[in-house]
């Protein structure tokens, strides 16, 4: 048995919202209650609608948010960053990749310094070996030295993800939380992407917590799978064990929601127009 | 003869760094009755050509054709008052995001009548009728009390059916849709196409599917054009395009689908010879 790398324990997170002068205050209850772990060099997907609360766990996950109930682990350590700062250890072991990578880089950065930043954070180290550091990572991530001094503006958008990618394993962190990493790129760059995310992990030993709607990709890269539905973790086992035999009625309603794009369904549904 | 025929279009922007030609000699016909999908990435050119068709460039733009034909009658070289006439009664379109394409001041009651203030002769009682009618159709609940709604107070999926009910308030020939689903999610996104699907058959009207996504594609086309940089790749009726990808980029394209994973690494588009269109990874 492998080391747990995450562990959550009925985690949950409120938000308050409203609250004027002419109305009460109400709360959301984004995630209710989840509990998980996660061995190294595993990957966990989360699927789930837009609104069910996949994201806020991921930015607890991430120590961006504190839980409002509920304990984590990271690497068998309690963390609650609600109530002691965060530290710079800890800071390296979790970092998240963006779903959006035209909004996650400053466009006045450089991507050399964008590389070099949570160094200068949280690492101390001279700034001649920060370079190195930064041009190393450019290319493991298939890009090149020449990339150091450009502005974001000058990347696609599949080159961008790459980038931030980079930035979040320059600390070697050992869990890597990715929110909709691939779902704002075209389907060869989804592809690529997807690829260096694997050879990573194998290079590094990552473990993943993948966030995705897209269940092709989920049933591709994942070893695990949480199906979330408002706030709730529906389903939650291997891979094969979800998508051979999925328990909840809106995993059911997920997979049969999801294209198919395999001749005999084709076929299938091409006689069915042509009875109608 | 087809519903919509297109010959040779080409469409050139004009730019600081000189002409950039998105669409190059794409030719391609719908008929009555037939769903086709034109597929590509971004960049391929598959809205700018719709956008031509629909006369919504910018004026940056040059569009040229030997001619796009709509039930035989020229549509390239007519007035702009002529071509007001056919677009948003004889053809109409959806956009991907359905929150930005409406707009926010005002209701959605409001948006819809628009449609039929401009191209019909109802009266404001008959007006009245139809847009309950099309709320109904595009399966709205409750259509009186929602068309005083503003586009706000509703979901992305609730906002995309509005679209669909501006679109067809008309009873249009032709719906060109540009990746409607593609903002929502996938339960979401399977109403909207079955929706899409249903009012198609029932209406026999013709419509074309701008979409990225193969699986929108399997589920929804009767014919598929591919197109790659401004360019079209290949031509075949969808079952022989899943089958029997012919052009390279096809290929490339279907195999880098996930489900279609062989091994534990994606073949990805780079990794096929394309003589006919050199991939280079984005950069010029």
């Amino acid at each position: 048995m492998s080391r747990i790398v995450l562990e959550t324990r009925d985690i949950r997170r409120d938000y308050v919202v409203g609250g004027g002068l002419f109305r009460k205050a109400r709360t959301v209850h984004a995630v209710k209650g989840v509990s998980l772990k996660l061995e190294k060099g595993k990957t966990l997907a989360i699927v789930g609608e837009s609104g069910c609360g996949k994201s806020t766990l991921a930015r607890m996950i991430t120590m961006i948010d504190a839980p409002t109930g509920g304990e984590l682990f990271i690497d068998g350590e309690k963390v609650d960053i609600a109530r002691q700062k965060l530290t710079p250890e800890l800071r390296r072991k979790v970092q998240i990749v963006f779903q959006n990578p035209y909004g996650s880089l400053n466009p006045r950065q450089k991507i050399g310094d964008v590389l070099m930043e949570p160094l200068i954070i949280n690492a101390k180290l001279p700034a001649s070996e920060r370079r190195d550091r930064a041009m190393e990572m450019l290319k493991k991530v298939g890009l090149g030295p020449e990339h150091f001094n450009r502005y974001p503006h000058m990347f696609s958008g599949g080159q961008r993800q790459r980038i931030a990618i980079a930035r979040a394993l320059m600390l070697n962190p050992q869990l890597l939380v990715l929110d909709e990493p691939v779902s704002a790129l075209d389907l060869s760059v989804q592809a690529q992407v997807l690829n260096l995310l694997a050879d990573l992990q194998d290079e590094f030993g990552l473990t993943y917590v993948f966030i995705s709607h897209d269940l092709s990709v989920v049933r591709y890269i994942a070893d695990e799978v949480m199906v979330m539905y408002f706030g709730e973790a529906v389903e939650y086992g291997t891979r094969d064990e979800v998508f051979s035999s999925p328990k909840h009625d809106y995993t059911k309603t997920l997979f049969a929601a999801t294209p198919r794009a395999d001749v005999e369904s084709i076929r299938r549904r091409l006689a069915r127009r042509r009875a109608a | 003869m087809a519903l919509l025929e297109i010959k040779n279009l080409t469409v050139e922007f004009d730019t600081a760094a000189g002409k950039l030609r998105a669409v190059d000699g794409v030719s391609l016909s719908v008929d009555k009755g037939e769903v086709l999908a034109i597929v590509g990435e971004s960049g391929s050119g598959k809205s700018v050509s719709m956008l031509a068709v629909m006369g919504l460039l910018p004026w940056t733009a040059t569009v040229t054709a030997d001619y796009i034909r709509f039930e035989g009658r020229d549509i390239l070289n007519i007035s702009p008052a002529e071509r007001r006439r056919i677009i948003g009664n004889d053809i109409s379109m959806i956009f991907q995001e359905p929150i930005a394409s409406l707009n926010p001041c005002f209701t959605v009651g409001f948006q819809i009548e628009e449609t039929l203030r401009r191209h019909t002769n109802l009266d404001r009682a008959a007006r009245r009728r139809r847009m309950v009618e099309l709320m109904q159709a595009v399966g709205i609940p409750e259509p009186e009390e929602r068309l005083r709604s503003f586009p706000h107070q509703m979901s992305g999926g609730q906002c995309q059916r509005v679209m669909i009910a501006i679109a067809l308030a008309c009873n249009p020939k032709l719906l060109i849709a540009d990746e409607p689903t593609t903002a929502l999610d996938v339960t979401i996104q399977k109403q909207i196409l079955d929706l899409l699907l249903r009012l198609q058959t029932e209406t026999g009207m013709g419509m074309i599917l701008i979409t990225h996504d193969m699986g929108v594609v399997a589920e929804t086309a009767d014919r598929v054009v591919v197109q790659y940089k401004g360019r079209k790749m290949e031509e075949a009726d969808v079952l022989s395009l899943f089958e029997a990808p012919k052009h390279p980029y096809t290929k490339a394209l279907l195999s880098a689908l996930p489900e279609n994973a062989v091994g534990d690494r994606l073949p990805t588009v780079t990794d096929f010879a394309l003589e006919e269109a050199p991939y280079t990874g984005g950069q010029p």
